[in-house]
């Protein structure tokens, strides 16, 4: 996998996911995926991952590592800090649709909106949003047009 | 209603949409209460239960209103369903009289809303962190989608906010009573593309109440409710009020609005060709369009040609917002639904003034948001 940007901080800087079971962190061989989970009875995928189906509620939905691409459906870009937000403004925002079978709301890395179209190619990426009072690196996940990186 | 008692509107009251400094909720509450027990000639003992639709007022909101008028004893129930609080407040309190439970039963609903963007407890403190949680990026990925599929331009979605803020100029209850051009909505700060500041709605405070009995009321001409339904979200869709993190791709359940419309069609009686004039959920220029499209008032992808041809304009032929919606109102959200619901007993009574829609015997309400809940009110005389 690709390593994950430092451009900031020097080594070593301890990085923390946003919330623990979003996403697979810097290392995982599986490179950057999202955890989303199936369910063993409708096989609908859902992200976050939980126990129970929200399609039907059926217990036992397993977790799936997908979403290393996607295509781009929907697009906007945020330009003033919602309350609790802890990241940089402006940024991007949209659905998402990836091969496996999801549609997800995500942040994405680009915002500029002029510049986005539907169908774009995008690339899933586990990056720094903004730094902890702990001075941890905290990351999340958006997607990145492939044109604009 | 079918299958039970005829509803009757028998008195309405409305405190005015805005900000209120020094005034807390329960007194704006208590203002249209009074109000509406006022004209429908009724007092303690006078009606059977209470339904109190709000948000953000915490425990037994409604309580501390009647309590503070002598008016409690009776059951007093506190409703929330989102945006459609007071849609869901009235669904159970005309079951009430149509059923025979009660002859006469008050409907109210207030909200004093915190400033600024509206924050939710709905989203847990990481998709806040994370910039998963704004309102009006969702607004805009909806306006976006109609963009692509039902041919709405930037200036259709400018003009649904120059039509509103135009009524609103008339309206004495409503925040802001100024008419802007299309040039003006569209050079104003972008918020999320495709919006635009004058695009969108301001949360406020205000109240509404409503008296409901199975017998007319002592004013104006006699105002039914034909309908009135409350419906939840199915999962599958990303785009729903009730925002998930993700859905199915290509999943289109039928929305809240949809389930509501065709319930609220079946329970009137009625066919909704047949309506006069319509209050429609309007939190943005792009929500109306789109509440126009769930509804039926026009085809779905049919949303830009129904602006292009002015037919929700107050001249045209089925007025959309002729109170100036929420965009020019404001929007107190235990409130909102029966604020409706009291403009088009105005309306349905022509004691509506400069908003008078001439002639109009059947009307539309509709709020649709957190929850996913999304209530329809079909009213006629
Ligand atoms: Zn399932």
């Amino acid at each position: 996998m690709p390593p994950i940007a430092r451009r900031w901080y020097p080594d070593p800087v301890s990085q923390v996911p946003i919330h623990p079971g979003l996403f697979t962190l810097p290392g995982d061989p599986r490179g950057p995926r999202l955890l989303a989970a199936r369910c063993p009875s409708c096989a609908g995928l859902h992200f976050p991952a939980g126990e129970t189906c929200p399609y039907c509620g059926t217990d036992g939905c397993r977790e799936e590592a997908i979403g290393a691409e996607g295509r781009l459906w929907l697009w906007t870009a945020v330009r003033t800090a919602p309350p609790g937000y802890r990241g940089p403004v402006p940024y991007g925002f949209g659905v998402v649709d990836l091969p496996e079978g999801l549609r997800i709301v995500s942040r994405l890395a680009s915002a500029e909106v002029e510049r986005l179209r539907e169908g774009q190619a995008v690339d899933l990426v586990i990056e720094p949003l903004f730094t902890n009072d702990a001075g941890d690196e905290v990351l999340s996940f958006a997607y990145a047009p492939r044109e604009a990186r | 209603m079918k299958g039970g008692r005829a509803v009757h509107v028998a008195g309405v009251g409305l405190h005015p949409f805005g900000r209120f400094d020094g005034k807390d909720v329960t007194r704006l509450g208590q203002h249209a209460v009074r109000e509406a027990l006022a004209e429908a000639g009724v007092g303690r003992g006078g009606f059977g239960a209470a339904f109190c639709g709000t948000v953000y007022t915490g425990v037994a909101a409604g309580h501390k209103v009647l309590s503070g008028l002598g008016l409690s004893g009776v059951p007093i129930v506190n409703v929330e369903a989102g945006c459609a609080s007071g849609g869901a407040a009235l669904s159970l309190g005309a079951a009430a009289i149509a059923s025979g439970q009660h002859d006469r039963v008050l409907v109210f609903g207030m909200e004093k809303m915190p400033r600024g963007i509206i924050r939710s407890s709905f989203f847990p403190p990481w998709c806040e962190e994370a910039g998963l949680s704004p309102a009006p990026a969702y607004f805009a990925l909806r306006a976006r989608r109609l963009m692509l599929e039902s041919g709405v331009t930037r200036e259709h979605l400018a003009r649904v906010s120059v039509k509103n803020h135009a009524n609103g100029v008339d309206n004495p209850f409503a925040m802001f009573r100024k008419p802007f051009t299309t040039e003006q909505v569209l050079a104003s700060q972008v918020v999320c593309d495709p919006l635009t500041l004058y695009m969108l709605c301001s949360p406020n405070e205000g109240a509404a109440a409503v008296v409901l009995s199975c017998e007319p009321g002592p004013v104006g001409p006699p105002v039914r409710v034909l309908a009135s339904v409350l419906r939840s979200h199915r999962p599958g869709s990303v785009l729903g009020e009730h925002t998930p993190m993700s859905g199915l791709p290509g999943a289109e359940p039928p929305t809240p609005t949809e389930t509501a419309a065709r319930e609220a069609w079946e329970q009137a009686g009625i066919d909704p060709r047949d309506l006069d004039l319509a209050e429609v959920q309007d939190t943005d220029s792009g929500r109306e369009i789109l509440s126009v499209e769930e509804l039926g008032l026009c085809e779905r992808g049919g949303g830009g040609r129904f602006v292009e041809d002015g037919v929700g304009e107050r001249t045209g032929r089925l007025p959309v917002n002729p109170s100036g919606g929420l965009l020019s109102k404001g929007e107190p959200l235990g409130a909102s639904a029966l604020g409706q619901v009291v403009e088009l007993a105005w309306q349905l009574r022509g004691s509506a003034g400069p908003r008078q829609v001439e002639g109009a015997r059947l009307a539309l309400g509709h709020t649709v948001g957190r929850g996913a809940n999304a209530s329809v009110v079909v009213l006629g005389r």
